[in-house]
């Protein structure tokens, strides 16, 4: 169907309509933080800054609060990751190859732990952590971002695990594997394109969330950036932290970006062609 | 190489489900032996069993005297060939081929010089640094062979290795295979659904069908003298035909005529216990057009038939003919099953008749044509077991 010239003028302003919409929060912020403290509320709100500067980024990595966040939220979100993804892809393996009791009770069971809303577990989860000596560090927050993001994980995974012909697992025993070797030579290094693709999907969830991040930590051992952003100060009390609150979260914007611009290059199939015909 | 024997193979699932039933086979060391049947009958089970993917229920497996039914795969030393062929698509065809020596820790130089020996046999040579993914099918078919190979195994198993290629690459995969087979003197058990690769390829066939061996023979035997009607019907194409058929002292009344029995059939049947009612069994090639044929020469009977279908395959012109006084044979022969698995005259309507006719028949469809047959090459079958009586 030929699309008139005038259809394509209106879809196209309509497009360049939905990513203003969509971007100019985003744009607020970074204009935001690049303007100097004084200008902030005196210049009338102007989505330029009349005077570019560094300040603001200088600010908050003068402090030690923001750099020690980063770090807790790199290590926590990194060590979550990594634990989540082993799991999942052990688990996902067992529920696409493996015929075990309790099979439809674990798939119900991780199911059921993704629909749980979060809010209604942090005050147990407040009170367990302080009672088993949790509280406020990275295992504390390590464990229920490990937890919840599992389901995900594991339902990502199991749907590529059944895409990979069991042909080939044979073939690699026949060949002399152990179903380890087979799992780890032939298995895993074909599903590596979706274990990645998990892999930067439960960091981005451990990276942003914000509710147990400020509800299970309480000092700046902990805190990761999205909470730590919560507590800044202004220089002196008459003083809004503003522009050091937008440039914090511009800074951690940037890793998000990042990992989406490169899952979105992420080809997940393609690497199984050529296994067998089709 | 090595023997292997199947006694009294049994595989029953968890639901109750029986896959193969008491299956007793011997295959001698370099012997070349292939299942054959419908699908679902139990032939890839039984493949999978002797090479330890799936558990024997009941029963024995014996490689080399030795009992392995509850060693692992890896453990038995038995190579296998895929339908889908299952190459590892992240890996070359190189590391493909490599792949059972690496596992088996092989010293590099054994590695390169097995790889290139067998990539030089199946003639992949250029295309070890490749991908499968850029391989043809018969590239790959090929790789998956190799794979095989490099390591002599004790045996191979071949689960439909051809039935993915096209006609003609199939042809020449298959001579290819027998030679390679000869070449290696490699036990070979070999699983297809397609008689034609049987027929060709075997020392010896074993058909089977729901689960149950219905005969083990060579390819000969199977089609001179079958067990019974199944093994009649699935090894020949166009499949044999069944008519019904009465014994009146010494003759057979049948669709096509009053046969006189042979001697040797007559006392094949006076040996057994038979009721009057019988099914007869005539290939399509124990035809003939009678107009073609020297009758002082030939004894035989006629019929006359109106010609239904005719098709020209070059070398032979199969007919199909329409018989008028075949009713109630169908639901006898129906009873017995003989329509199952695809098996038999499937297509056919009961009252019809495939011939094959010399290509110099003037035979036209919709026209009645005169049809001489061969009466040495009856068959005479129990309606009830479905054996053969007079093999």
């Amino acid at each position: 169907m030929a699309i008139s010239s005038r259809q394509k003028a209106g879809w196209s302003a309509l497009n360049v309509l939905v990513i203003l919409w969509a971007l100019f929060p985003v744009w607020w912020i970074v204009a935001l933080s690049f303007k100097a403290p004084a200008d902030i509320g005196t210049d009338g709100g102007s989505p330029w800054p009349t005077d570019w500067t560094l300040q603001n980024y200088a600010a908050i990595f003068t402090t030690t609060d923001f750099i020690r966040a980063l770090v807790n939220s790199i290590g926590i979100a990194a060590i979550a990751t990594a634990i989540a993804v082993v799991l999942a892809t052990m688990a996902a393996y067992a529920i696409t190859r493996l015929r075990f009791p309790g099979k439809r009770a674990l798939i119900g069971l991780s199911l059921l732990i993704a629909m749980f809303p979060q809010i209604s577990l942090v005050s147990p989860l407040f009170d367990i952590e302080r009672g088993i000596g949790i509280f406020d560090t990275w295992i504390g927050l390590i464990v229920p971002y490990t937890t919840f993001s599992l389901p995900l994980a594991i339902y990502i995974l199991s749907a590529f695990f059944r895409e990979i012909p069991w042909e080939l697992e044979k073939a690699a025993k026949m060949d002399g594997a152990t179903p380890f070797q087979a799992f780890r030579r032939v298995i895993a290094p074909l599903a590596a394109p979706a274990i990645v693709t998990t892999a930067i999907l439960v960091f981005i969830f451990c990276w942003n969330d914000f509710l147990f991040a400020i509800s299970l930590t309480s000092t700046p051992r902990a805190r990761t950036a999205p909470a730590a952003i919560a507590f800044f100060t202004g220089s002196s009390q008459f003083e809004q932290p503003i522009g050091s609150i937008a440039a914090a979260a511009v800074v951690i914007t940037i890793p998000i970006v990042i990992f989406v611009l490169f899952f979105q290059r992420r080809i997940i199939s393609g690497l199984t062609s050529g296994a067998v015909k089709g | 190489m090595a023997e292997l024997v199947l006694d009294g193979v049994t595989k029953r699932y968890p639901d109750g489900a029986l896959a193969v039933y008491r299956m007793n086979l011997e295959v001698g060391d370099g012997e070349f032996v292939i299942l054959v049947g419908p699908s679902g009958c139990g032939k890839t089970t039984t493949l999978n069993m002797i090479a330890g993917l799936e558990d024997i229920t009941d029963g024995e497996l014996r490689i080399d005297g030795e009992v392995v039914n509850d060693k692992a795969p890896k453990d038995r030393d038995i190579a296998m060939v895929f339908q889908n062929y299952a190459l590892y698509p992240h890996l070359t065809v190189r590391d493909n081929l490599a792949f059972p020596l690496t596992l088996a820790k092989a010293s590099p130089d054994v590695i390169r010089e097995k790889v290139e020996g067998a990539a030089r046999v199946l003639e992949l040579t250029e295309h070890l640094e490749r991908k499968p993914s850029q391989l043809s099918g018969g590239q790959r078919q090929r790789v998956a062979m190799g794979r095989a190979i490099v390591r002599d195994p004790k045996a191979f198993l071949m689960d439909e290795p051809l039935s993915n290629l096209d006609a003609k690459l199939r042809m020449q995969m298959r001579t290819q295979l027998s030679r390679i087979q000869k070449r290696l003197d490699a036990t070979t058990v070999y699983v297809t659904h397609d008689q034609t690769e049987a027929m060709t390829l075997g020392d010896r066939v074993v058909v089977m069908r729901a689960g149950h061996v219905q005969q083990i023979g060579t390819p000969r035997e199977l089609y001179d003298s079958p067990t019974n009607f199944f093994v009649a019907g699935f090894i020949g194409s166009p499949a044999m035909n069944f008519l019904p058929a009465t014994i009146e002292t010494d003759r057979l009344r049948t669709p096509i005529g009053d046969v006189r029995l042979t001697d040797a059939q007559r006392s094949a049947l006076e040996s057994r216990d038979v009721g009057r009612e019988v099914v007869a069994g005539l290939r399509p090639e124990a035809f003939e057009d009678a107009a073609l044929v020297d009758a002082s020469r030939a004894p035989g009977g006629t019929f006359t038939a109106t010609v239904d279908i005719l098709e020209s395959t070059g070398p032979d012109v199969h007919a199909y003919l329409e018989l008028e006084d075949a009713r109630g044979g169908q639901a006898l022969l129906e009873a017995q099953g003989a329509e199952h698995d695809g098996n038999a005259a499937d297509f056919r309507s009961r009252n019809q008749v495939v011939v094959r006719l010399d290509p110099e028949t003037q035979a036209r469809e919709g026209h009645p044509l005169k049809v001489w047959f061969d009466p040495r090459k009856l068959y005479i079958f129990d309606p009830r077991s479905t054996e053969n009586l007079v093999a």
